[in-house]
Order: C-alpha cells, then sequence, then structure tokens
C-alpha cells in the first residue's frame, strides 16, 4: 500500500487457479466461459448428454429428399426427410475416413456420396455403397466379413413438436414434453401452434462469445430497455409493460413473455429516470414496422423461449424465428436465424414479416446491440484478472412477472453446475 | 431515340460512367457513416435489400436489412445514429466493376461488386461483406438516384453484426 496514495489494492490473487464454484449462487465464475476443459465437458454432459438439441425446423425440409446442414452443439449433422416423409439426423461424417461429405446449406437428394472414395449412404444414413468392394481382379477390397449394416453414419434420435426438430445422442431419453416441462410447453405450443410454417430465409452469423452468454441474454429482461433502446424509444416495449418470466422446474428453460398495450405505452417518471435514452417523442417515418396483426390464442405479444441447450424461439408482434446456438470452442459460437411466417400468409403479410425482421438478425437494431455487448462481454471474461460475475438482482422467490431480476440466470446456472458436476 | 446497338451501347457507356461517379460518391457518404446523407441516393419509393447469396439463390426472400421506400431507410438511420449501441470502427466500402447492364423505358440496370472492410479498434482491418449490387437507376430532373439497390453478399457468414448499410 502506498502511504502517499493511500488506496488499498482490489485485487486478490487467491481465484487464479480456484475452480471451486462459488457457494453464493449470485457468483457465476469467469472460467466457464473461456476454459477448454469446461467445454469438452460441455460436450460430453451437455451436448452429448441428457438433452434434446434443436437441430432445424420442418419449414426448411418440406418435402421428401430435402436436407439441410445442422448441428448438435458442435458436431456436423444432416437433417433429411426420406421418400416417406420421415425425418433423420445422422453426423456429417463419413464412416470411413471421416470426411464431412455434405457441403451445400441445403438441397435435395436420394442419396449422399462422400466424395473422397464415394461412399454412399441413403436418406436414413445406411451405407448403400461402397465401390471395389470385392477388390480388382480378386485382389484387395474389404474383409469378406465387412457388414455393411454396421458402418452408417451415426444417427440421433429425434422429436417433433410443432414443426421445430430436436436430436439426441441419449439413448434412453424423455419424451420432448416431458424435457420442455409444463410451463414452458405452454408458451412453446403458443408460438408453434399447430399451423404449417413457411421458410423465409436463415441468416448465419459468427458471435465472438461463448454459447451461454446467449443463453443468459435471453433470460435476462433487466437489459432489454437498458441496451436496446430503441425498443423504448418507438414504444415496442418498456419495463411497465405486462410481462411474465416463467422457467421451468430445473430452472433450464426459459421464457421472457410481455404484452405490448394497445397504442403508445405509458412510461413512468420513474422509469424514465432510469433509462438514459428514453425519448418521448419519436415516431417512426414508417410505421408499419412495428404493425401488430394479432396471430396467436396467446395474450402475450412478445414471447422469447430459451430451450436449453442451444435453442432460442422467438415470436415477437409478428416475427417468428428460432435461433441455433452452434459452439466452436469456449470462445466463440455461430448462430443460425430460421426466419419464417405461415404457409397461409398472402404476399402482404409477407412482406409485413420482412419489413418487420429489420428490428432482428445481426443487423437488426437489437441483434447488433446484442452481438456487440456479448463480444465485449467474452473480451472482458477472457483478457481481464478473473473475477466473478454478478447476478444479483430479484429474488429466487419471487412473482414470475417481476421484471428487474436475474432469476432465470440463476435457475440456469444452478442447473448447469449439477449437470456438469461443478 | 436509340436506333442501333452503337448508340445503345454509347449511352450505356455515358450511363456506367455516371453511376461510376454516382458509386464513388455512395462508397463515400458510407465510409463518413453519414447515413443520413445516404437516404438522399434513393428515390422515395426506393427498394433496398441486403440479402445473402444463399437465400437469394434459394428463392428464400429475407433480408439482413429491409427497405420499402425512403421513410424506413431514414427510420434505420436515425436509430443507428440515435438508438443503436456499437463499437467505434472505420468503414471502407470500395465499389468497383461499375456496369451498366441496360437501359429499359427510363430505368438504367446496373451491377457493380463490392467491398466493405472494417476495422475496429486495435484489431486488423477485416473484410465484413463482399457482394454485388444489382441497381436500377432512374432520372430525377438532372439527379441520378437509386430506384433499387439489391446487394446479395457472398459473405455469407456475418462477423458478428452488420451495423452499416452497404
Amino acid at each position: 500500500m502506498d502511504e502517499k496514495n493511500g488506496q488499498k489494492s482490489g485485487f486478490d490473487n487467491q481465484q487464479w487457479f480456484n475452480r471451486a464454484w462459488p457457494d453464493d449462487d449470485t457468483r457465476i465464475p469467469d472460467w466457464i466461459y473461456t476454459d477448454q476443459d469446461v467445454y469438452e465437458r460441455e460436450l460430453e454432459k451437455i451436448f452429448l448428454g441428457r438433452h434434446w438439441n434443436y437441430v432445424g425446423m420442418e419449414c426448411e425440409v418440406p418435402e421428401p429428399g430435402n436436407y439441410i446442414r445442422s448441428y448438435v452443439g458442435p458436431f456436423p449433422v444432416v437433417v433429411t426427410r426420406d421418400m416417406e416423409g420421415i425425418l433423420h439426423v445422422f453426423e456429417n461424417r463419413c464412416a470411413h475416413r471421416g470426411v464431412e461429405f455434405c457441403r451445400e446449406y441445403r438441397g435435395t437428394a436420394n442419396s449422399f456420396i462422400c466424395p473422397y472414395h464415394n461412399w454412399t449412404y441413403d436418406l436414413e444414413g445406411n451405407l448403400s455403397a461402397v465401390p471395389f468392394r470385392r477388390g480388382l481382379g480378386g485382389r484387395g477390397g474389404l474383409p469378406p466379413d465387412f457388414d455393411m449394416a454396421k458402418f452408417g453414419l451415426r444417427r440421433f434420435s429425434v422429436a417433433t413438436r410443432g414443426g421445430v426438430i430436436f436430436a439426441t445422442a441419449c439413448a434412453d431419453m424423455e419424451s420432448i414434453e416431458q424435457y420442455l416441462g409444463p410451463e414452458i410447453r405452454k408458451e412453446f405450443d403458443a408460438t408453434f401452434d399447430g399451423t404449417e410454417f413457411k421458410l423465409l430465409g436463415v441468416h448465419r452469423n459468427i458471435l465472438p462469445s461463448n454459447w451461454k452468454l446467449y443463453q443468459e441474454n435471453l433470460k435476462d429482461p433487466y437489459h432489454a430497455t437498458l441496451l436496446h433502446t430503441y425498443l423504448t424509444t418507438f414504444g415496442l416495449f418498456v419495463s411497465s409493460n405486462e410481462s411474465k418470466i416463467p422457467t421451468d422446474e430445473s430452472g433450464r428453460h426459459g421464457g421472457l413473455l410481455s404484452r405490448r398495450p394497445d397504442g403508445r405505452p405509458d412510461v413512468s417518471k420513474e422509469e424514465q429516470a432510469n433509462m438514459q435514452a428514453f425519448k418521448e417523442t419519436m415516431k417512426l417515418n414508417d410505421p408499419r414496422v412495428l404493425t401488430y396483426f394479432p396471430e396467436t390464442d396467446s395474450k402475450w405479444s412478445g414471447s422469447v423461449l430459451t430451450i436449453f441447450p442451444t435453442l432460442t424461439a422467438l415470436r415477437q408482434t409478428n416475427i417468428l424465428n428460432t435461433r441455433l446456438l452452434v459452439p466452436r470452442g469456449p470462445n466463440e459460437f455461430m448462430m443460425l436465424w430460421t426466419v419464417f411466417g405461415r404457409a397461409d400468409d398472402d404476399d402482404e403479410m409477407t412482406r409485413h414479416r420482412l419489413r418487420q425482421n429489420n428490428i432482428f438478425g445481426p443487423a437488426g437494431f437489437l441483434g447488433i446491440e446484442d452481438n456487440e455487448a456479448l463480444r465485449f462481454l467474452q473480451e472482458g471474461l477472457g483478457k481481464a484478472i478473473p473475477r466473478e460475475g454478478l447476478a444479483l438482482l430479484g429474488k429466487d422467490d419471487e412473482p414470475d412477472d417481476t421484471i428487474i431480476t436475474e432469476r432465470a440466470i440463476r435457475g440456469m446456472y444452478r442447473y448447469y453446475r449439477d449437470v456438469m458436476e461443478f | 431515340m436509340l436506333t442501333d446497338i452503337g448508340d445503345e451501347s454509347k449511352a450505356l457507356r455515358e450511363h456506367r460512367l455516371n453511376i461510376e461517379e454516382f458509386n464513388y460518391a455512395y462508397a463515400e457518404t458510407l465510409d463518413a457513416m453519414d447515413v443520413d446523407e445516404w437516404v438522399e441516393y434513393f428515390t422515395e419509393d426506393a427498394f433496398y435489400h441486403v440479402i445473402a447469396r444463399d437465400n437469394a439463390e434459394s428463392g428464400l426472400p429475407l433480408g439482413l436489412i429491409y427497405c420499402e421506400g425512403k421513410a424506413m431507410m431514414k427510420d434505420r438511420a436515425y436509430a443507428l445514429l440515435n438508438t443503436e449501441m456499437f463499437a467505434p470502427r472505420y468503414l471502407h466500402l470500395s465499389i468497383s466493376n461499375t456496369r451498366a447492364l441496360e437501359i429499359r423505358g427510363g430505368e438504367i440496370l446496373a451491377s457493380a461488386n463490392y467491398t466493405l472492410v472494417e476495422t475496429r479498434v486495435e484489431e486488423a482491418s477485416r473484410i465484413q461483406q463482399v457482394g454485388k449490387y444489382r441497381d436500377i437507376f432512374v432520372y430525377e430532373g438532372r439527379r441520378l438516384l437509386l430506384k433499387e439497390r439489391i446487394c446479395t453478399y457472398d459473405s455469407v457468414m456475418v462477423d458478428n453484426c452488420l451495423v452499416f448499410p452497404v
């Protein structure tokens, strides 16, 4: 301590190698976002563990023979619809030498041929042909006892609900309905209500951030009106909107539900004082972007669901999208946004959804800010002298319409800690 | 009135020169992040669309940016300058291979390649987007304006986010 300047250092070095999870669950350690061995444990315990991983929407593979590239956790897979209309999810990795054989974003095929040695697979992932299987001139080739049936592509179990496709490596997995739990299932069904969807397109972006931070972001109603001044400036969302933050029993899934009042929301003086950038008088030159045509029975005009581990599902006014988080190591993930409308939308409704989608996506008014904030956050966690993050706001036994809270973040990490055995 | 191919290609060459001048000024405006001025390169009813190449080639209409009319562009400009949080950066938009393709009534169909290089604090410069403009230009009085600019980008995997238009 410097006597003249008289400040005691605020650093203690005890946390540097300390991997013990803090006893206080309002504290989240830095190392879960940055460490390679933690990431590797997630591969086993989470993505290949007892979880349903979102892999795509049925409207991305509407016809027999359709396929898309996708991922279970970080693992490349192909999602196909076979000639009988059945969905399959298998590894995008040839059983022979391991080539990632499916190279197109999407397409239609009746088989997949690995380009390296032409091993061929059907739409279910079965190995259907191997060139020179018997060798040439009676010499070479595969061993005589080679069993084609044993060398198909490794498959995941598949479940669908409301047009959303999930896959799991877990052999005795519970149903997707049980997995979601009653509270979250109800809100899931309000968005994926059994109508047929129509794909509008896919956004793809790389975020230099740990995948869990994105789930946190959408479990965090505290940031919504503070980071996203677009919402408050144009009256799409303010903290005094009627809201609900449900979670499932385990804490792993959550929702941010809100109801936009008709007309411009009433923003209290208390709220204005807390929001730096509040502008009372702004009106859009083209207000069509915010028009809401009610299209569900739900009272909530906004619903963001975080389905553990890597799905977020958004219904915000007339924007419908799912986001798949694809981890690429502890410090980066890829995000695939599947944006859709309903099959019976007319051209004007389709255009309305396309206009409204300016708000989200990697160039959206909210997307830009979330992506930038999470990039800054990962840099803070990765470069700085370690300490614990805080998730202090609200209470765990508060009413679920409390909005200035981090209850859902704490809930997810209680579950995470349990599964990861930390 | 154009009477033969020779006249048309001469007219196209002239338009191409004007469009090149236009594109250079357009790039300079965006390099300066002057999005209020950017709006003024368009007609009142213009359509501006930034769309990933894989979506475009699959017939999927979703855009990264989708503006029907100048009013929507003004709203984006206002939001960028007044509500959006993003890291400081330098922008460098290069427009090349400008071509005037066809004169159709009062409209000139054109195309160009573009590259947006972004440089953030303490980072190397990196390509944020490469793509192709497919344009429809019109003259309003003596002023050349965009009636439509469709930006189809090859760099489908967006690096974090696209803040400014291209």
